[in-house]
């Protein structure tokens, strides 16, 4: 065989595998960017689609019981209700008013069951003295 | 006063345009004072630079409030260390760090270039300058960081700063901005000579030569800045992880896969006149992945951890990465001629081979992690919701990725070039992959089923192996020479060629990381409520909660854990994981951890559960120390490849000569 004709072969499997490794991981991975309103908004969430709930961490609701921490996320006048159970610790940046996405699954009852919370918070890079208000139109 | 460190931004873009056009003006009408006066255009822009950064350091030293972006990043009560890295602490500051980076290269290039390569180096000046203008409109229009606070008309001032995060008040962190944008700036230098070269059409790999050092230099940044930011998500974040696919931590992976990958394929530029074009695309990839790092960590484009403003800088870079791509598409397809190779691939087992399949790895992985951390974008693009996909799918395509790697780092340097016999084969591979089954046989008879662990493990023999083999040979052969013992004799050798065994070196460096990487499949944690003399375990340790402290100074509110801990029963350690409150508001975790060669046990204080009771999270975290020993001996490795050799080795190759120009056909531009 044409050395050319063996390199094609054996990139196009290396190229295959790999492709089907992450196509697949794409459809196992895949979770669903929705903001309180949106869900709340959606007729019928399944249960079984992993979201990444966006929202702020409403002041005063957050209660630990263990490892398992409850709190609730809300945007404008709409609220949802988190329950954490995961491995990793609690960002150092959780904590009331924090911008947080929290993945897991809505179970349902309308709680959200999630297993790792991402959270940033929100004064500290984006809001400062003299503030420029464009900052924050973009969100 | 307070408008001069602005003006002097202003004067250093009008310079950098100046240095441009003056540069470009010179090479086309031959008038070589232009062209002098274009790179001393550059020298001044560093001067100004310099200045302005002045400005800025002093400013956060004296507490200078009247500035917003001291209000915003430094306080009053800040150790003078932090507020000097605050420099760097925000969005405006460390762009303005990047630029002056930017501008010390600039000036380093113009010094060392001034009488070699006169007709690259108005070219070289132009590009180099080019990024320095953009990067200057953005610091002079958008994001000044010598905004000043004013009411009404008036400059007005506050009593005290926001302070810099807490998080980021961490030795690590304190230079790992610098560190990565040494690397990534840097790079903006082989790229200039690389179109430079395409430009003129420069014979020969001149470019290659001069950038080599600049290459190898930036990558050892590129890896150090990487390293120290995983070092410190271990040490700081408190959740024991060094690597989370987050989208700026995979900005920042980007452009060292592609550096990684030119590094390598230069070497079949330069030995076998191979790949030129691919090597073109590559600095130009590694180039361009490098400003879209920056935009991604700064746009807000894709949602992430760390965070920094949502700024309105996202279409600046949009606009200029779409320019320089378009234009270094054109200049590489217009002169594909000149690019052509040398020689041709002859066999699939060969060192070509080897080079060939390393880059096309490299380039997947590069390209997995791109779509992985675009994918929200992408998908809200094609379908409108905004999907995303985290670390299990990074994890799932790039971990066959990084064993077959290694694999190819056990191979490649041990194969011949051009092809490889079987009898050779077999007597450089029978013995480590004798070695690497027996090894696997082992620690699959002591219990470990994980299947890539294994292989992981099996690599590492492999790859240790091959190296140590090739160091064994050429040091028996001096020693056989001239009388000296193996390991003067492996220091001789090393010296001899320092660019081939200084690699050796890199490569196990990387397999040492590897086996720290591997530790991650055997992660044990527990959650655990106790009160105060309560007792818990994990892995091999007995804990006792000795004691809960709280209290507070002028920065924070703290409550920690005494946590004596036994192993076999007697006390090894006593540990004090703790939580603070900072007057700012800002929250941190300071974990204690232990750290073993086998294995690190690591606490973090989650808070208190109740009145008495204590949350504690316990992990172990076997071989991580491991990754911090590959990377200093991955330092010191690059640092021996940029060691001059002590001879100099010559290589058989092939070349062009010259071109046989058919009847009819016109000679090419030249």
């Amino acid at each position: 065989m044409q050395p050319k004709a063996k390199f094609g072969i054996l990139i196009t499997v290396i190229l295959a595998t790999l492709g089907w490794l992450a196509f697949t991981g794409v459809s196992a991975n895949a979770s669903y960017y929705k903001t309180v309103c949106e869900v709340q908004k959606m007729s019928n969430v399944s249960s079984d689609k992993k979201l990444r709930l966006a929202g702020d961490v409403k002041p005063g609701s957050i209660q630990r019981d263990g490892r398992r921490v409850t709190f609730e996320l809300k945007e404008q006048a709409e609220t949802i209700r988190v329950i954490y159970d995961g491995i990793e610790p609690l960002p150092d940046t959780f904590r009331d008013n924090a911008q947080a996405v929290a993945e897991g699954k809505l179970g349902a009852d309308g709680v959200f069951h999630a297993t790792k919370i991402q959270a940033k918070c929100a004064s500290k890079y984006e809001k400062k003295y003299g503030e420029r208000v464009e900052a924050n139109k973009a969100s | 006063m307070e408008n001069i460190g602005a003006l002097s931004l202003f004067l250093a873009l009008c310079l950098s345009v100046y240095a441009i056009l003056g540069s470009l003006t010179g090479k086309w009408r031959g008038n070589n004072f232009l062209i002098v006066s274009a790179e001393r255009a550059v020298l001044a822009v560093w001067g100004l630079l310099t200045f302005a950064s002045g400005m800025l350091v002093y400013a956060l030293l004296t507490d200078d409030f009247r500035y917003a972006y001291v209000a915003s990043h430094s306080s009053k009560t800040m150790p003078s260390i932090y507020k000097f890295a605050a420099w760097w602490g925000g969005q405006e500051g460390s762009l303005l760090l990047w630029t002056w980076i930017l501008s010390s290269y600039s000036a380093v290039v113009v010094w060392q270039n001034r009488r070699k390569y006169r007709a690259m180096m108005p070219y070289v000046t132009a590009i180099i300058s080019v990024t320095q203008a953009f990067f200057l409109i953005l610091i002079t229009v958008p994001l000044t960081p010598f905004e000043v606070l004013a009411v009404g008309k008036e400059i007005t001032t506050v009593p005290d700063g926001r302070g810099l995060n807490p998080l980021l008040q961490y030795w690590s962190m304190a230079i790992h901005p610098p560190t990565l944008y040494l690397g990534y700036v840097g790079f903006v230098v082989p790229f200039a000579f690389a179109m430079a070269s395409l430009i003129t059409r420069a014979p020969g790999d001149s470019w290659i030569h001069t950038t080599r050092r600049w290459t190898l230099v930036t990558w050892m940044f590129q890896s150090a800045g990487i390293l120290l930011g995983a070092g410190w998500a271990y040490a700081v974040l408190g959740w024991g992880g060094y690597w989370g696919w987050d989208p700026v931590e995979n900005a920042s992976l980007l452009p060292w896969i592609t550096a990684t990958a030119f590094l390598h394929s230069v070497m079949m530029q330069e030995k076998k006149g191979m790949m030129k074009v691919w090597n073109m695309v590559l600095v130009a990839a590694t180039y361009l992945l490098c400003i879209f790092g920056t935009f991604l960590t700064r746009s807000g484009v894709v949602s992430s951890v760390h965070a920094f403003a949502q700024s309105p800088i996202g279409a600046y870079f949009v606009t200029f990465i779409v320019i320089e791509l378009a234009a270094v598409t054109y200049l590489i397809l217009d002169r594909l001629e000149f690019l052509k190779s040398e020689s041709q691939l002859e066999s699939v087992v060969s060192r070509e081979s080897s080079f060939l399949f390393n880059n096309l790895i490299l380039l997947a992985s590069c390209f997995s992690i791109l779509w992985g951390t675009l994918f929200p974008v992408i998908s809200e693009a094609v379908t409108g919701e905004k999907i995303s996909v985290d670390a299990p799918f990074f994890n799932r395509v790039n971990v066959p990725i990084g064993l077959f790697l290694l694999f190819l780092t056990g191979v490649g340097p041990l194969i011949a070039w051009r092809r490889s016999s079987i009898e050779s084969l077999k007597k450089a591979f029978l013995w480590p992959l004798a070695g690497m089954a027996v090894s696997m046989g082992i620690l699959f008879a002591l219990g470990i089923r994980h299947i890539f662990a294994l292989m992981s493990f099996g690599l590492c023999v492999f790859v240790t192996w091959t190296i140590l083999s090739e160091f064994y040979k050429g040091a028996a052969a001096i020693s056989s020479k001239s009388g000296q013992n193996l390991v003067a004799a492996m220091v001789e050798l090393t010296h001899r060629n320092t660019r081939r065994y200084g690699g050796y070196i890199v490569h196990v460096a990387i397999v040492i990381m590897f086996i720290g990487f591997t530790g991650a499949a055997f992660n044990k944690d527990a959650t655990v409520e106790v009160k105060e003399g309560g007792k818990f375990h994990l892995g091999g340790y007995d804990m006792t909660l000795t004691k809960i402290n709280s209290g507070q100074n002028d920065h924070y509110r703290y409550v920690s854990a005494d946590i004596a801990v036994h192993v076999n029963g007697s006390q090894v350690a006593t540990l004090r994981p703790e939580q603070r409150r900072y007057t700012t508001g800002d929250g941190s975790s300071e974990v204690a951890i232990r750290r073993r060669l086998n294995e690190d046990l690591y606490l973090n204080f989650a808070g208190m559960a109740n009145e008495d009771k204590a949350v504690i999270q316990a992990y172990v975290f076997p071989l991580v120390s491991w990754i911090w020993i590959g990377f200093a001996a991955l330092l010191g490795g690059t640092i021996i490849c940029l060691i001059p050799s002590k001879i100099r080795y010559s290589f058989p190759k092939t070349q062009v000569l010259g071109q046989v120009v058919k009847e009819g056909q016109p000679v090419g531009p030249r």
